[in-house]
């Protein structure tokens, strides 16, 4: 740009930049291969998983396929296996994300207000190491962590408590728990950036006045960072409703069925049973649920945009 | 309600610190011991399940993975999976966010409300419907298909994230240029992207992170063993050949994940210390 001839600059400065009809169009062309592929590849698929969310569509042998109305719908609420993932996935995203990943985050966040700068930067990376891991290997070391022969009965066995099979016996709360371990990482950032904007002659004075720790957090910090709060309940939520790769790693949503989230419940329905029209009722339902709280979190971001 | 001295005050700061401190460690205890099997694992000849110290260390682990068909060829797939997908995305998410972050349009606040709102739809559930409709157009089981399909999953994000990196550059370096008859394109590539460097660091390495680890889209979307990437490859290590081998699985474990932890350190660094991402997301 600083190579720029002079002369063609002269003429140019004549005719200043004024916004007409083909100049829209102009501005408009640089968003078109953006909107392009996201109208064929996010769009499309959303627009077609809620035309064969109606009907019987199979993975195999099956020429036509016809629509059925809200039949599987209807079967979907009738169909225990549903029901248990619609519970399952309840539980799941109230303990990993709404008490775990929040709680945890929150606190990691306070504390390393006060910790030292050293400990800060270790557990800092520790955290976000764990978050940063490809899904399917914290899976993994997930996993090796819940197994019988894993190092948690390792550890409660050195402290003669009685050791079991984690996942086997509670295999959603191992689930969850790995859950907590991969995201907590996201709360603690987000917490942290909130609570480094609270001015600290606030909590300060406060302090002074002989307000004690929790009393402090409860009415000084807690509503200071109410926004980033919702926020980050939002964003948490959505991110565990869509956890595949972590369940299926660890469990595959079993034993049995007793760590079978939704999407789990989905892909077996479609892929394993072959009933895709089904499965992607189900996804549907799941597609429905993220945009209302999409349609929260945007709310909450209202004045932003 | 007594008030505190200043000496107390200072006493009660640092023994708040310590403890504040033990704490942390604590909680740090129990997030290092996964990490910390795998990486004693890998250079343990006998590592199982649990963490514990090798009898000696030995590389033999990473000898075993590191060959053609287990290590190199589903990195490179992965490389191209991501790398194509990532360029993808970054080249469109910047074109789409320089109108919205340079001109008024009355289009604008619906559309970016759009990308909002795609931003947080649970991309897993649409999986089914987009392997059905991949099997109905033939994008099945290609890896265009799936680099188009990682590209559109990470969009609405990415121009999220590019607007608002955007709109930090002044107005007026770009409009020195365009009396210079620069057209928009120009000052887009020649002035504002260099500009905010930083900025479009963060939405590569963060697209490019998000798709080295996804499992779900490539374990759907693609069939055949020799395209698949290190993210559905990994579960070769139980069942397909056998016994589980732990020291090699830990191995190929650090292999895959390293990348995308020195990339996120890199970007974490220049922003000072990774808290952008955060601020980003919060709005």
């Amino acid at each position: 740009m600083r190579a720029a001839p002079a002369a063609p600059a002269a003429a140019k400065t004549v005719s200043p930049r004024r916004p007409g009809r083909p100049r829209v169009l102009a501005r408009a062309l640089p968003v078109a291969p953006a909107v392009i592929l996201l109208l064929l590849f996010l769009a499309g698929p959303i627009a077609y998983c809620a035309y064969i969310a109606f009907t019987d569509l199979q993975l195999t042998g099956q020429a036509h396929s016809s629509f059925v109305g809200f039949e599987n719908f209807r079967a979907a609420f009738k169909d225990e296996a549903f029901l248990n993932a619609v519970w399952l996935t309840l539980v799941f995203t109230v303990l990993s994300s709404l008490v775990g990943q929040n709680t945890l985050g929150l606190a990691l966040a306070a504390l390393m207000q006060r910790a030292s700068k050293p400990v800060r930067t270790l557990v800092g990376g520790i955290v976000i190491t764990a978050w940063v891991l490809p899904e399917v290997v914290a899976g993994f070391l997930l996993y090796a962590f819940f197994r019988r022969e894993g190092t948690l009965n390792a550890i409660l066995d050195w402290l003669h408590l009685p050791t079991q099979n984690w996942l086997f016996t509670l295999p959603i709360l191992a689930v969850s728990f790995a859950n907590v371990w991969r995201g907590t990482a996201f709360s603690m950032l987000v917490y942290s950036a909130a609570l480094n904007e609270i001015p600290k002659e606030i909590t300060e004075a406060a302090e002074v006045d002989g307000a004690g720790g929790w009393r402090r957090m409860w009415h000084i910090t807690l509503p200071m960072i109410r926004r980033s709060i919702a926020t980050n309940l939002m964003l948490n939520t959505l991110q565990t409703l869509s956890v595949f790769g972590l369940i299926w790693v660890m469990t595959r949503g079993g034993p049995g069925n007793r760590s079978q989230t939704l999407p789990l419940f989905m892909y077996e329905q479609a892929f394993q049973k072959s009933m895709i029209g089904y499965g992607t009722a189900v996804a549907l339902l799941l597609l429905v649920v993220g945009a209302l709280f999409s349609v929260v979190y945007m709310r909450l971001l209202r004045t932003e945009v | 309600m007594a008030l505190l001295t200043g000496a107390t005050l200072r006493s009660r700061r640092v023994g708040r610190r310590l403890a504040a401190d033990a704490g942390l460690l604590f909680v740090a205890a129990a997030f290092v011991l996964p990490l910390a099997w795998v990486v004693l694992s890998s250079l343990d000849a006998h590592a199982d399940l649990r963490v514990r110290v090798p009898d000696g260390l030995t590389l033999h682990n990473f000898d075993a993975v590191l060959k053609p068909d287990i290590t190199f060829t589903p990195l490179l797939n992965s490389l191209v999976l991501c790398g194509g997908g990532t360029a993808l995305t970054v080249v469109c998410a910047a074109l789409a966010a320089y109108p919205l972050s340079r001109f008024r349009s009355r289009l604008n606040r619906p559309f970016l409300l759009t990308i909002l709102f795609a931003t947080c739809l649970p991309i897993t559930a649409i999986m089914v419907p987009v392997y059905a409709l991949f099997v109905r157009v033939n994008l099945i089981d290609t890896v265009q298909g799936t680099i188009f399909f990682f590209a559109a999953s990470q969009l609405p994000f990415a121009i999220w994230l590019m607007k608002n990196f955007m709109d930090g550059v002044p107005r007026e370096l770009e409009e020195a240029a365009w009396t210079d008859g620069a057209s928009s394109l120009q000052s887009l590539v020649r002035i504002v992207l260099p500009l905010m460097g930083p900025g479009v660091a963060v939405v590569t390495v963060f697209s490019f992170v998000m798709m080295w680890g996804n499992f779900f889209v490539p374990f759907m979307l693609l069939l055949t063993p020799d395209q698949m990437p290190a993210s559905v490859s990994i579960n070769d290590f139980f069942g397909n050949r056998g016994t589980v081998v732990y020291g090699q699985l830990a191995a190929f474990s650090v292999i895959y994940s390293t990348p995308v932890i020195l990339l996120y350190v890199l970007v974490a660094r220049r922003l000072g210390g990774g808290f952008a991402l955060g601020g980003a997301v919060k709005g």
